[in-house]
C-alpha cells in the first residue's frame, strides 16, 4: 500500500537502529503518548530493536480508555431514555460502566448503533424525525472537528433531534499534567494525526517551560524508530525542540479548516480522565451557539460518579508509572474478552495490546 | 482510534469524495479540508479527510532514511 509499504522496510528500520546504538549514550525515557503509537512499538517488535539505555513509556492518549466510567454511566443513562438512539463509535460500546456496558444495554433491548462516521448519525436523525438522536463524541483533536462539522451541519439543515454528548479531550494539558506531576520523562513522541489538525505550536510550552523534547510521529515502524531517533539526537546535544517527523501530513500550521471549526463550535471546560482524575481546561463542551445540540442541556441527567474498579491501575498505566504486567487482574480476570478497565477494551490500549503481543 | 489511512482520491463531489484503498472504495467528507483533487492522497479518519498526503515530503523522509542506511557501517 502506498505510504505505508515503503514505511515498513526492514532494512531501514535496523539502519535506524544502527545508528541509535552508536550514538545514544545517556539514559532516556520517552512517552509515546497516542494509543496507535503503542500499537505499531509492539506489533513490529520495537522495543527488542533499542538500545538498553532507551526506555519507551505508554501513555494517556486513546480516546476510550480515558473515557471515565462516569461518561460511561451516563452514556447508558440517555439510551435509557424512551425512544432514544444512542450512536457511537464502535469500541466504546464495550467498556464497563460501574454496573453495565452499552453492549449489555443493547442486548436487553436499547437501541444502540455502531457508525463508523458521525455523518451517519446526522443521517439516522434525518431518517427518525419523532426519536432523539444522541452521539457520544469521544476522542482527541483528530476526531472533534468531525463532530464540529456535524453539529454545524445540523444547524444549518436545522435538525432538531441531533444530540452531542461531548467528551471530546484535547492533547496538550495532559501531557503537561504527567510531566508536572513528576512522571519522569525526557520527551515526546507526539501523536501525528492530533498534530495534523493542531499544528505545533501546542507543543511550545512543554519545550519552554519544561524543556522536553517533542517530535510528532507518523505510525508506521520506520517513523517511530526515526523519531526516536530525532528525540534522542536533540537530548544528547541538549537542545530540545518540537519537530515534526511525520512531515507527509503534518504541516507546522496545521488544518485550519479544522481549527476553525473546532473553535467556533466547542469550549474548553475542565474534564474527568479515567484513573487521571480532572484536568483543567482538558475537555471540549459545546458553545452556547450550538446549545440546541447539547445533549446535556437539552436532557439533563446527573449520575453519581462511580469509584474506580477495584484492583484495575489503568490510571498508573496511563501515566506511565505501571505496565499492565504490574496487574494482578492482567490477563486472568481481566482480558479482551471480559474486560474490568478500559485499557483492555479498546484496540489500541496498553492492556490489550500487551495481551495480543505477551509472549 | 485517532489512526487514519492514506486513501486515493478517484472523484471530487462537491464535499466528498470517492477514495479507494487497496481497491475497496470509501466515501470521504471534505468538510475538513479543501482542494482535494482526483489523484491526490488522503488521510482517512472516521469517514474525513483530515489532511492530505504530501509527495514530495514523503519522498524526502524516505531519501533521510536511506541515507542513514548507506552511511550505516553494517551492511544489511
Ligand atoms: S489489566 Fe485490566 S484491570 Fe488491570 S489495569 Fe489493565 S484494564 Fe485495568
Amino acid at each position: 500500500m502506498k505510504y505505508i509499504d515503503e514505511y515498513r522496510k526492514k532494512g531501514l528500520i535496523l539502519a535506524v537502529a544502527e545508528e541509535l546504538k552508536n550514538i545514544s549514550k545517556k539514559e532516556i525515557t520517552l512517552m509515546e503518548v497516542c494509543g496507535g503509537h503503542t500499537m505499531a512499538i509492539h506489533r513490529f517488535g520495537l522495543h527488542a530493536l533499542l538500545p538498553a539505555n532507551i526506555r519507551l513509556l505508554s501513555g494517556p492518549g486513546c480516546p476510550v480508555c480515558v473515557s471515565s466510567q462516569h461518561f460511561l454511566d451516563t452514556a447508558i443513562a440517555y439510551s435509557r431514555i424512551p425512544g432514544a438512539i444512542i450512536t457511537t463509535y464502535g469500541d466504546l460500546i464495550r467498556v464497563p460502566g460501574s454496573v453495565t456496558s452499552l453492549e449489555k444495554e443493547k442486548a436487553n433491548g436499547s437501541d444502540i448503533r455502531i457508525i463508523y462516521s458521525v455523518l451517519e448519525a446526522l443521517e439516522i436523525a434525518k431518517n427518525n424525525p419523532g426519536r432523539a438522536v444522541f452521539f457520544l463524541g469521544i476522542g482527541f483533536e483528530t476526531t472533534s472537528p468531525a463532530t464540529a462539522a456535524a453539529i454545524v451541519q445540523a444547524k444549518n439543515e436545522h435538525i432538531a433531534n441531533f444530540f452531542v454528548l461531548s467528551a471530546h479531550k484535547v492533547m496538550p494539558p495532559v501531557m503537561q499534567a504527567l510531566v508536572a506531576e513528576g512522571v519522569r520523562i525526557d520527551g515526546f513522541i507526539a501523536p501525528g494525526h492530533v498534530s495534523a489538525i493542531t499544528g505545533t505550536a501546542i507543543y511550545n510550552d512543554l519545550v519552554a517551560t519544561y524543556r522536553l523534547g517533542v517530535v510528532i510521529a507518523g505510525f508506521e515502524p520506520v517513523d517511530l524508530m526515526q523519531s526516536i531517533l530525532m528525540l534522542v539526537r536533540q537530548f544528547e546535544s541538549g537542545s530540545p525542540k518540537v519537530e515534526i517527523q511525520y512531515q507527509r501530513v503534518v504541516q507546522s500550521d496545521g488544518n485550519k479548516i479544522a481549527q476553525n471549526l473546532l473553535a467556533r463550535v466547542f469550549e474548553l471546560k475542565d474534564d474527568r480522565w479515567r484513573g487521571l482524575g480532572i484536568i483543567s481546561k482538558s475537555g471540549l463542551s459545546i458553545r452556547e451557539e450550538f446549545s440546541a445540540f447539547d445533549a446535556e442541556i437539552n436532557y439533563p441527567i446527573t449520575v453519581p460518579v462511580p469509584p474506580d474498579p477495584k484492583g484495575c491501575i489503568c490510571g498508573s498505566i496511563l501515566r506511565g508509572l505501571k505496565t499492565p504486567n504490574d496487574c494482578k487482574l492482567f490477563a486472568n480476570t481481566c482480558t479482551p474478552t471480559d474486560p474490568v478497565g478500559a485499557c483492555m477494551v479498546s484496540g489500541e490500549g496498553t492492556c490489550a495490546t500487551y495481551y495480543k503481543y505477551r509472549s | 482510534m485517532c489512526l487514519a489511512i492514506p486513501a486515493k482520491v478517484i472523484s471530487v463531489e462537491g464535499a466528498s469524495a470517492l477514495v479507494t484503498i487497496e481497491d475497496i472504495e470509501y466515501k470521504a467528507s471534505l468538510l475538513l479540508l479543501d482542494d482535494v483533487h482526483p489523484g491526490d492522497f488522503i488521510m482517512l479518519h472516521a469517514g474525513f479527510a483530515i489532511e492530505k498526503v504530501d509527495p514530495e515530503e514523503a519522498a524526502e523522509t524516505l531519501r533521510l532514511l536511506n541515507e542513514i542506511a548507506d552511511n550505516s557501517p553494517q551492511p544489511i
